[in-house]
């Protein structure tokens, strides 16, 4: 009964710090996630510490099967734990909340709402009194408030990704986590919404946690990379990103952006080739 | 739809809606040639062939039966002509059949397909959403829905004679269960299909369970509910005439069957025609209804 309390208790202490100025404080602390049993158990994530401070933006890079969405589907409450614990601003994750957005890869915006309703319904269910107006402000935000009475078959990869950081967005939360939100569109279009990304960004100065294998784009986001590496999932090395910002894509040809992306590419090359020989033993 | 620009600013949709007016006028007869074209682009287009082709099929087979009847080459006791049928059509629609016309046969019909359908759709589809989404519920009632699915219908319906009488109780009970299974395991079928990232969503945006099913199962499983219904009401339409078979006074499956006794041929054809066009408009009004709750779907530009 007490335990109840308590996480209810915390639980309106987290939602309530979603508007406070210093928030979003990630702790990833000694982190393990398994799945199965004995013989057949598969580490995803091995034993990770991480400290993510508020505002912060970090990119975790790593080949695919490297468990970086399953440790950012920890933070976001999706997945449990098997060790350690996650927590934000010191209070325990135990489930998906509104505190925490989350923008998938593609094809999460839902198909029978409208791109206002979509965007509505995260305010509408944390009983926001003006989640139309709320609404409309994010829609206004990413450019779209033409298309307010689409529904999302009817609009472009690029324009459903914007919806979706809207609707991520709109219930103003402490932490934005992003799952390769970028990945299936084309280059072109992921230029342009890395850099309108950053723009809203700035706006909200929420804590950033974006995953993806693309080291440009983690270059180009990032004010730190984690890298990860397979067999079995860490994290393998935190690199401070050096660039200065607001950023712009002609940036990739300075000095400072090629130095970190070789560093990067280098330590990545390096723990592929580790798993390989692991593999062909 | 429009062009869709990738940038944040939409000037491109813009532009496009003022080049309208940057198109000459069009005379009479080039609108003429315009239309003939389209005409001819139409009955090229697939479907209006596949339309224009079952119209002649459907015609070629009134032409046989009239063939068939008009040389004397069928009994016209047991196979009359569509002049009879339709002069059978006109008296029992004017003057009735059996103390009840055309229209209350159809209406006392429709009642009891509308009532043993619909309630099956209120239990079906709640118990099918909730077997969907948790195994436990599924556990429970599965055994007793695999069992009774495949049972004959009319296996049944002397065991409802038995409890319910051989009122309008077992005729709707009857219906009902023929309905039913269908509606349960499409609405458990469309709600395990949902995309799990939409649940996943609207999770992490804060949703409890039962707005998960309010605002994701509900909608998400809709349009697969939708086909269940049509396949079900197809299902409740065979066991009509059984249902009506049995101390009944009124209703086109009992018409049918009444007139069968008499050796009135062309009554049973005639009744068979107005329960398949009958058919043809409910799920055609099925149909309708779903499009008009379900905007989204068939609306992708793509």
């Amino acid at each position: 009964m007490k335990t109840d309390e308590k996480a209810a208790q915390d639980k309106k202490v987290r939602l309530e710090n979603r508007f406070s100025a210093n928030r979003g404080h990630i702790s990833v602390n000694q982190v393990l996630i398994s799945y199965g049993e004995n013989s057949d158990r598969n580490v995803a994530v091995e034993e990770t510490s991480v400290e993510i401070k508020p505002q912060e933006f970090v990119c975790l890079l790593g080949p695919s099967g490297c468990g970086k969405s399953t440790l950012l589907n920890a933070i976001a409450g999706f997945v449990q734990p098997t060790q350690g614990r996650v927590s934000i601003d010191d209070i325990l994750v135990d489930g998906p909340g509104p505190d925490r957005g989350m923008v998938f890869q593609q094809y999460s915006l839902l198909p029978w709402k409208t791109i206002f309703e979509n965007i509505a319904l995260g305010p509408r269910l944390s009983n926001d009194i003006e989640a139309s107006k709320t609404a409309e402000n994010f829609l206004d935000m990413v450019g779209l408030a033409k298309y307010r009475n689409h529904y999302p078959a009817e609009l472009s990869g690029g324009m459903q990704q914007r919806v979706g950081i809207a609707r991520a967005l709109a219930t103003y939360p402490s932490v934005l986590l992003m799952d390769e939100p970028f990945g299936a569109l084309d280059a072109q279009t992921r230029l342009v919404m890395q850099e309108s990304l950053l723009n809203v960004w700035s706006k909200f100065g929420t804590t950033v946690v974006f995953v993806t294998h693309d080291v440009d784009e983690a270059v180009f986001l990032a004010d730190r990379v984690l890298i990860m590496s397979a067999s079995p999932g860490r994290v393998v090395a935190d690199l401070r990103n050096p660039l200065p910002r607001p950023r712009s894509q002609n940036m990739s040809t300075r000095d400072d952006f090629n130095e970190l992306k070789q560093q990067c590419l280098g330590i990545i090359r390096e723990e592929s080739m580790r798993t390989f020989e692991l593999q062909n033993e | 739809m429009n062009s869709v620009t990738e940038t944040f600013d939409n000037n491109s949709a813009s532009e496009l809606a003022g080049m309208h007016n940057a198109f000459p006028k069009i005379s009479n007869n080039e609108l003429l040639a315009i239309r003939l074209v389209r005409f001819k682009q139409w009955l090229r287009q697939e479907k209006s062939t596949a339309f224009l082709t079952s119209s002649m099929s459907v015609a070629v087979m009134f032409l046989a039966w009239i063939l068939v009847t008009e040389t004397g080459l069928a009994n016209p006791l047991f196979l009359p002509g569509p002049v009879a049928v339709f002069n059978a059509f006109i008296s029992a629609a004017t003057e009735g059949y059996q103390g009840s016309t055309l229209l209350e046969h159809v209406a006392t019909s429709l009642y009891r397909i509308l009532s043993g359908f619909g309630l099956a759709c209120l239990l079906g589809i709640p118990l099918g959403i909730s077997m969907g989404m948790s195994k436990r519920v599924h556990a429970i009632f599965n055994p007793f829905i695999e069992f009774y699915r495949p049972l004959p219908p009319l296996g049944l319906y002397t065991l409802l004679v038995m409890w319910l009488g051989i009122g309008e109780e077992s005729k709707l009970a009857l219906l009902f269960l023929a309905g039913l299974p269908g509606i349960i395991i499409a609405t458990i079928q469309a709600v395990r299909d949902i995309n799990p990232t939409y649940v996943r969503a609207a999770r992490s945006l804060g949703a409890t369970r039962m707005q998960l099913i309010r605002e994701v199962y509900l909608p998400g499983a809709g349009p697969t509910i939708l086909t269940g219904m049509r396949i079900s009401l197809g299902f409740v339409y065979t066991v009509l005439v059984a249902a009506e078979i049995v101390a009944a006074t009124a209703g086109i499956g009992w018409m049918i069957w009444d007139a069968a006794k008499f050796l009135l041929s062309d009554i049973v054809i005639m009744g068979l025609i107005v329960l398949g066009i009958t058919g043809i408009l409910l799920d055609l009004v099925m149909r309708l209804i779903g499009r008009a709750l379900m905007p989204w779907t068939g609306r992708s530009h793509s």
